[in-house]
């Protein structure tokens, strides 16, 4: 770097100085609260107040009965759920926008037909999300539309129970709102491909799966990395798609959370939302593992 | 666009301002009062009445019933006046967020319906399980965290609406009579049934079924052992995953979507719920019970903090309340107000007849909207005020095992 470069670099103000805003608002609206809801998880319980003091009552009563594998324990129960819920969406968020984004990446060639059909792809986004889940009932319900044309085509004698309120219509209803959050990254990544890669893959005589599988995948893997980090984290804690979707009768870590700070058992949540945050922690560390993030954006 | 589009444009704005700002200026002399509450409670026409009465804005804060109670522990000076359920009380009392109603500055204070003083209806006792008005709604003092065991000059809540809830259903699917509570467990109704998901009602309707199958009779449902807790969620568990429930709910309107669109047949509901899906013009009725039924009751309360005039205006208010207008609009809503005398002045004797006499209507019977809710001829569920205050159950509670509830309630909902 020559003389007058680094002079020029240097000519703004520091480097800590620029970042001192967004780290301020960082350390006031994101770390301050993370730490006290980490404080107050170690709180004793109480119904009306609270009280400053050192307990590990509150994950002691999380993990109660914990130990006995053959029946599990609420807890584990809960988390398994919320689990294969995130993995469900995951791999059907990750297909779907998968094959979206190649569509859109390398099928659609004019960038005007390519924004066009992105802003399609959005429209499920203009109404509210609790709008978006309640009007699956007239669709789904034991009256509704389906149902209805089951019934009609002949196909079923008795309306099909499960459409609704089911983990069915759980995962139906998580895929249809996230994975939009799966396909812009992974068609990010993809528009920067270079294509020179697929023509000398091509001309290399590799064929059309040989080439996904070995270029366009692996070329993908911020994306996907990025994509699948949005889905399983957004899944991890919902509580309204659970409740709404599942008829209220499937738990979730998030709705667990959300009915005990409703009966000011703040302690007992924080203590939960600890569990819950060092849970989706792991499965991002393990997640970032794959792939460098800072070196591939 | 051409100028003289523009001039009246700008004349718009400078409109808009100023009349934006007047009130502004108006606004330090009359004053505003923050009410909290729940939504079902708060009615554009008693604020707009209550303004037109006396000057005084209300403004309304809806939240739904956890929060209320949320805010008023939590963040008690965001609000002037508080309509919570006496069942919350005995987390917020202790507090000392509230302050003792001075009885002598409210009118018709010894006018209040003696179910809330005395638990008594007609002379008769009713059920006192749960947290009963008569056991929190007297303060030893002004400025108390204890419940006074006898009649004080200071009241924690005014009350205002109550109402015993039982089970809601659909007759034209149904077709039989329905008496009793056992019937939500019914595995005739199998993936037909619903139960409230709020832990705190939910466990009371559990209870009430429990009871009606003969399976266990609680000393105090309001207040049950960790193990008759272990046994209530054990039968709700059992019918879970028999497959007995649809859906369970939280909010007045899925409990009307439910029902309306045939998912559910039978389930606990609100009185407002079943009115919601008559209005449709769906067959819904608010089944009376041979158990009896579960009873709430909602009132004001004022924050430890309001002084001045604001608390002069939170007075009015009350006094405002109790004088007719507002507890014969709640009346003509199927609810029930706290002082029945005046309310009965304000209400047409065929209404008065029908919602609480229990007797046919003698002409069609109109919601305060002006929607029509019941045809001449017909009779409201469940009879007269006595016979339904007279059937109360139990109450709303909130149980000393709160927290273990809870969580076994989490263990119900993940089965």
């Amino acid at each position: 770097m020559s003389a007058t470069t680094k002079k020029q670099l240097r000519a703004g103000p520091p480097a800590w100085l620029q970042a001192l805003p967004f780290g301020a608002v960082f350390l006031f609206f994101f770390v301050a609260p993370l730490l006290l809801i980490a404080a107050v998880s170690f709180w004793p319980t109480s119904d009306y107040e609270l009280i400053p003091g050192f307990t590990g009552q509150n994950y002691v009563s999380i993990f109660e009965g914990c130990a006995n594998l053959a029946e599990p324990c609420v807890t584990l129960k809960t988390y398994w759920s919320t689990l294969r819920f995130s993995l469900l969406t995951w791999a059907c968020a990750l297909v779907l926008g998968f094959t979206i984004a190649y569509f859109l990446a390398f099928h659609v060639r004019s960038p005007g037909m390519q924004t066009l059909l992105f802003v399609i792809c959005t429209i499920p986004f203009w109404t509210s999300n609790v709008i978006r889940m309640i009007s699956w009932v007239p669709l789904l319900g034991r009256n509704g539309l389906v149902n209805q044309g089951l019934l009609g085509l002949g196909v079923v004698n008795e309306p099909v129970e499960w459409l609704l309120f089911s983990e069915f219509s759980v995962v139906l209803a998580f895929v249809h709102l996230y994975t939009m959050f799966m396909l812009v990254p992974i068609f990010n990544s993809m528009m920067r491909i270079d294509r020179a890669l697929l023509e000398a893959a091509d001309d290399c005589g590799a064929s059309g799966w040989q080439t996904l599988w070995n270029v366009v995948v692996p070329l993908s893997r911020t994306g996907i990395v990025i994509g699948s980090i949005f889905v399983i984290t957004i899944v991890m804690g919902d509580f309204v798609t659970v409740g709404v979707m599942g008829g209220q009768q499937i738990a979730s870590v998030g709705k667990v959370i959300q009915v005990q700070t409703s009966y000011l058992q703040f302690p007992l949540a924080a203590a939960n939302a600890v569990v819950l945050l060092a849970v989706v922690l792991m499965i991002i560390a393990a997640l970032t593992r794959m792939v460098d993030l800072r070196r591939e954006l | 666009m051409s100028d003289p589009t523009r001039r009246r444009l700008i004349q718009g704005t400078a409109g808009i301002l100023a009349s934006g700002l007047f009130p502004a200026i108006h606004a330090q002399e009359k004053i505003t009062l923050r009410y909290l509450g729940t939504a079902v409670n708060q009615d554009k026409a008693i604020a707009e009445k209550f303004k037109a009465d006396t000057g005084i804005t209300i403004q309304y804060v809806a939240v739904n019933t956890d929060e209320v109670t949320k805010r008023a522990v939590t963040s008690p000076n965001s609000f002037d006046l508080i309509d919570t359920e006496y069942f919350s009380l005995k987390k917020i009392v202790p507090t000392g967020n509230l302050k003792g109603i001075d009885v002598k500055k409210i009118k018709n204070a010894d006018k209040i319906t003696t179910l809330f003083t005395t638990g008594m209806v007609g002379g008769k006792a009713v059920g006192d399980q749960g947290t009963a008005p008569k056991k929190v709604i007297y303060l030893e003092g002004e400025k108390s965290k204890v419940f006074a065991k006898s009649p004080t000059q200071f009241m924690s809540l005014i009350p205002t609406v109550y109402n015993a809830d039982t089970l809601g259903i659909r007759p034209d699917l149904i077709k039989r009579p329905i008496d009793s509570w056992a019937e939500l467990l019914n595995p005739e109704f199998k993936g037909k049934a619903a139960i409230l998901n709020i832990p705190s009602i939910g466990i009371m309707d559990a209870a009430m079924v429990v009871e009606a199958k003969g399976i266990y009779k609680y000393p105090d449902k309001g207040n049950m052992t960790r193990k008759e807790i272990d046994l209530t969620i054990k039968t709700l568990i059992e019918a879970k995953k028999a497959g007995q429930f649809r859906s369970l709910w939280k909010d007045f309107n899925e409990s009307v979507n439910l029902m309306a669109s045939g998912e559910v047949v039978i389930q606990s509901m609100w009185s407002p719920a079943v009115t919601a899906v008559r209005t449709k013009g769906i067959a819904c009725t608010f089944q009376p019970l041979k158990e009896g039924y579960r009873a709430w009751a909602a009132g004001f309360g004022l924050p430890a903090t309001l002084t001045g005039k604001k608390l002069d205006g939170a007075y009015e208010f009350i006094n405002w309340f109790l004088d007719g207008w507002a507890g014969a609009y709640l009346n003509r809503q199927g609810y029930y107000s706290a002082v029945l005398e005046t309310a009965k002045a304000k209400m047409e004797a065929y209404e008065w007849a029908y919602w609480m006499e229990g007797k046919p209507a003698t002409q069609d019977i109109k919601s305060p909207n002006g929607d029509l809710l019941a045809k001449a001829g017909s009779s409201r569920d469940g009879g007269s005020y006595e016979q339904r205050m007279g059937g109360i159950a139990c109450w709303n509670a909130l149980m000393d095992e709160n927290t273990y509830m809870v969580q076994k309630w989490n263990e119900f909902v993940a089965a």
